[in-house]
């Protein structure tokens, strides 16, 4: 058939029509809408059975209650447990964000060997073995006491069983990191006598007065003080922040008293001295030799000197305070952990017990820790007993980072709930301390700045897999002991590290073994919790005290009397470089999650540079959003400048928990830890690193 | 909703309870807050003066879920949306967005006036191992659609049919968004505003009645310590604000000067149907 121009446009005409009329045109676009939305790795996740399952978070030393929704057994949401006698239903970004932590392929899977720069998988098995052996050979060489701990948790029955493991093996040198419950430890053992706690019942007090405390961001037990506030406002109680910054809780306060940074024990000495002055104490401290150290050193126009507070104005809040029905001083700058001086403390404690607030409805409680633990005697053989009686290195972790630097002492050292080659100020001072020990175990979850230093590690299992007692702390004028249940198989191949150190103590052989004798930390938990095993494990909780302790306990002010002197800020600068802790950055040895670093402001991080605040006073030719040179004696960084309106001029704030110096791209190598720009400032008598910041430059990159 | 600004501390909890219900996923680096998908985010406003007088207040946006002028469901997204991704309900007065629906235009994120809404540019990507927190009450969005909160709807639907089963209304408790649970502080309050019994209708005392100074503005409040953003583009949001303090309520909105002054003594107070 010949094909003419005519049956050309006809067939031509004819096909257009018929793709025109056919459905395969509009399928086609169907398809394609379907096929470009249906991405295969696009997660369906399975469905099921909705159960909730409660615990205790144990991030941080909060001690919330939890209730873990979970599909078909698979845990998909933490949330506050209702009506937990602290935290009643609120939870914080961090709690929520578990789950995080649980799954988190970064994560330390297996046990770990160090082998030259690198580290290698080995088994349980292997790994036991081979730090039994390394222990063994300690003490053998019958140095027991040349092993350390460095540890952040100080109560629940895990503390207890690493100080058990310290005393068996024979060594007294366990550590401590700073904290704010270490830290009220402290002050209450200066003021009132060794071995008690502090509490503060905000909930009850109708003036509170904070010495800089952080309580809306990250204080003591953070969702509880958050209620504390919320409440506030409807119970007429008023805040009245010390700061030198606009904080979210100065910001949250009725009046903010602006201090120069660290003066604020000198505030709260010259409000005692007014108090004093005007004979409006309780008791008879007037002949003390402190009344007669704060007449001569704490008068009015000294303390305006030195605090920058007018002399008027500080006499008004020492009146308002004591006239209040139930006033209470809160100490601790921000978080109350690092950078804070026995001094402070035990200034504000002092104020407490000048104005009768000890032991009171919405005072301060003097409290003796919960004591719910029996363990059985420890068995100790003649090394044990020689080598636990020695003398510890130093008095403090700040101390024993000093002594192993200069010159060792220790041959082995187990970390377990510590990141002090992060969280301490001066970290590469801290590497340098670490590799003077031979022989380094890590009892961590995450290949953090520490365990990356070590040679073994033994990784640990995480909340939301682990059976454990958790005590309430961080200042809380209550205590609960929670349980803290496992909500899910280990993930990877980590056990609890109480097992993990059953299992050592019992490869070690001979007495220590005799010590461990249990199957498992489970059973030991629920032997060593006897008297309240069933209610905890029946309701989750134990409240063991939650009224006023009964008496007023003594106050012994010789500490203060001594007029112990103030740190003073390392270095030279136009600035004084504070750290600002934020709700929203995890520090300490606990990590922020993706979540935590997904919400945090453009004017805390900012890309890879960490934001500081600055006055626009004084920050000369900077502009605001410009790339600076911030250097202070410790080191320098790169920064970027966000004015900021609500800093006192002069000061620069930087945040704290930024920085991460490890393997993993979502929480990792942001911003720059702050601690490394602060050299310590040990304080005489306590071993307390009060450097609350330093002097600092700062010039345009 | 109602969001006490003044009780609000700012700590995040109620935007890593919201992502961590949704699914929302999350990048390496989130800092670039225009690319970071936050159904609920909390902004930092602040009064402008100098320390110590400077104060800041912390305002959590979630979608707004606007009724649109004279509340009849036509919000500023829904209008625009070419493929119907987006729709009101009437009988909620949710502001639904229906993922498969959506082919990416956009033309939403342009109209909403409160930069609720997200767009995925990237598909999501979870480390190795940590899909395993995902929950299956809402779907995982693919790259090129709009997502934006829900008001976790899918709480809604699991206490309806719950309350269908047993022949009943939905209770107050039984219908709480993932924020309201997680606050800490206690300032987010959720319930339906038309129903005389929940909190939410007590705080705000929505006016039934079209503004007489606005007809476009329906369900203002009558506490005068209540207020919307923008309240008079007449979109109508579902979401209210509370405030002791007067800079906040002014920050709700951009006013000219001296236009506050109007809105200050007429705010609250149009008590004619009181």
């Amino acid at each position: 058939m010949k094909i003419d121009r005519r049956s050309f446009l006809g067939l031509g005409l004819g096909a257009a029509a018929g793709v025109a009329l056919s459905p395969v045109g509009v399928k086609l676009t169907d398809d394609s809408s379907i096929w470009t939305q249906n991405w295969p790795w696009t997660p369906v996740p399975e469905d099921g059975k909705i159960t909730y399952d409660r615990s205790v978070c144990s991030l941080c030393p909060g001690a919330c209650g939890i209730s873990v929704k979970k599909i078909n057994g698979r845990p998909v949401k933490i949330e506050g447990l209702d009506d937990y006698p602290i935290n009643n239903g609120g939870a914080c970004p961090h709690g929520i964000s578990g789950l995080q932590y649980l799954y988190d392929p970064a994560r330390i899977k297996t046990p770990l060997k160090k082998n030259g720069n690198k580290f290698e998988k080995i088994s349980w098995d292997e790994a036991i073995s081979l730090v039994a052996q390394k222990l063994g050979e300690i003490r053998k060489s019958g140095t027991p006491e040349s092993l350390g701990l460095i540890t952040g948790a100080d109560s629940g029955s895990m503390a207890q069983l690493f100080e058990r493991f310290m005393d068996a093996f024979g060594s007294p040198n366990t550590y401590n990191m700073p904290s704010l419950e270490s830290n009220l430890a402290l002050t209450a053992a200066a003021l009132h006598g060794a071995d008690r706690n502090l509490g503060f019942d905000l909930d009850h007090s109708d003036f509170i007065l904070s010495f800089g405390a952080a309580i809306i961001e990250g204080w003591g037990s953070p969702v509880a003080c958050i209620q504390a506030n919320a409440s506030r406002r409807e119970r007429k109680a008023k805040l009245v922040q010390v700061d030198y910054r606009l904080s979210n809780t100065a910001n949250a306060a009725d009046k903010i008293i602006a201090v120069k940074p660290g003066t604020e024990a000198d505030l709260a000495l010259g409000i005692c001295a007014v108090l004093l002055a005007k004979n409006l104490i309780a008791g008879d401290v007037n002949t003390s030799a402190f009344a007669a150290m704060l007449a001569k050193e704490y008068t009015p126009e000294k303390v305006e000197a030195i605090t920058g507070v007018k002399a008027a104005d500080m006499e008004a809040l020492a009146m308002e305070f004591i006239k209040a029905k139930a006033p209470v001083a809160v100490p601790g700058k921000g978080r109350g952990d690092v950078g804070q001086s026995l001094r402070e403390f035990a200034a504000v404690q002092a104020l407490n017990a000048l104005a009768d607030r000890l032991n009171k409805k919405g005072g301060v409680f003097v409290m003796y820790p919960a004591d719910y633990l029996s363990f059985s005697e420890n068995v100790m053989d003649d090394a044990a007993k020689q080598g636990a009686s020695k003398a510890k290195l130093a008095g403090s972790v700040n101390e024993l980072v000093d002594k192993l630097e200069k010159d060792g002492g220790l041959s082995a050292l187990f970390i377990y709930n510590a990141n002090p080659c992060y969280a301490l100020n001066n970290p590469e001072k801290v590497k340098v301390a670490m590799d003077k020990v031979g022989f380094k175990v890590s009892f961590s979850s995450f290949m953090d700045e520490t365990a990356l230093r070590s040679d073994v590690v033994l990784p640990a299992s995480i909340f939301l897999e682990r059976l454990e007692d958790v005590v309430s702390g961080g200042g809380l004028a209550k205590t609960v002991v929670g349980l803290c249940r496992p909500m899910v198989k280990p993930i990877f191949d980590t056990k609890h590290p109480g097992d993990a150190l059953i299992l050592l103590a019992q490869a070690m052989g001979d007495s220590i073994a005799q010590s461990f004798s249990w199957n498992s930390y489970d059973a030991c938990l629920e032997q060593v919790t006897g008297k309240i095993w069933d209610t905890l494990s029946g309701d989750g909780y134990v409240v063991i005290d939650d009224k006023p302790p009964v008496g007023t306990p003594a106050t012994d002010f010789t500490f203060l009397a001594s007029a112990p002197k103030a740190a003073v800020p390392m270095g030279e600068g136009d600035y004084t470089l504070v750290p600002v802790d934020k709700m929203r950055l995890a520090v300490g040895s606990m990590i922020s999650s993706p979540f935590a670093v997904k919400i945090i402001s453009d004017k805390v991080l900012s890309g890879k540079y960490s934001v500081v605040e600055i006055n626009p006073a004084t920050a000369g030719i900077l502009k605001d959003g410009d790339i600076a040179v911030l250097k202070t004696a410790m080191g320098k960084a790169l920064v970027k400048i966000g004015f900021n309106e609500g800093i006192m001029p002069g000061v620069i704030g930087m945040p704290r928990g930024l920085g991460h110096a490890f393997n993993n791209p979502y929480v990792a190598g942001k911003g720059v830890n702050v601690n490394d720009l602060i050299g310590p400032v040990i304080e005489p008598g306590s071993g307390l690193d009060a450097a609350f910041g330093i002097k600092a430059t700062l010039s345009k990159a | 909703m109602v969001i006490d600004l003044d009780k609000c501390t700012g700590c995040g909890a109620c935007m890593v309870s919201c992502m961590s219900e949704n699914n929302v996923p999350f990048k390496e680096d989130e800092s670039d807050k225009k690319l970071s998908i936050t159904w609920m985010r909390v902004y930092k406003l602040t009064n402008g003066k100098s320390f110590p007088e400077a104060e800041i207040v912390y305002l959590p946006r979630p979608c707004q879920h606007c009724g649109g002028i004279g509340d009849h469901g036509h919000s500023p997204c829904v209008s625009v949306c070419p493929a119907t991704a987006t729709d009101y309900g009437y009988d909620t007065g949710i502001v639904s967005q229906i993922y498969t629906r959506c082919f990416g235009c956009r033309y939403c994120m342009g109209a909403c006036p409160y930069h609720a809404r997200h767009f995925n540019w990237w598909d999501p990507k979870w480390p190795e191992g940590m899909e395993n927190y995902l929950s299956p009450n809402v779907s995982p969005r693919m790259r090129g659609v709009v997502e934006k909160c829900s008001f976790c709807y899918h709480r809604y639907q699991l206490a309806r049919e719950q309350a269908i089963v047993e022949d009943r209304e939905i209770e107050e408790k039984e219908y709480q968004t993932a924020c309201t649970t997680a606050c800490p502080a206690g300032a987010i309050v959720f319930g339906d505003l038309n129903n005389p019994a929940h909190k939410v209708h007590q705080i705000v005392k929505p006016d039934p009645h079209p503004d007489p100074m606005n007809h476009k503005v329906v369900g203002k409040s009558r506490n005068p310590k209540v207020f919307r953003l923008l309240e008079r583009l007449g979109t109508n949001p579902k979401v209210y604000y509370m405030s002791d303090r007067e800079w906040v309520r002014k920050a709700g909105d951009n006013y000219l000067k001296g236009e506050w002054e109007n809105v200050k003594t007429h705010h609250g107070a149009s008590s004619s149907h009181g």
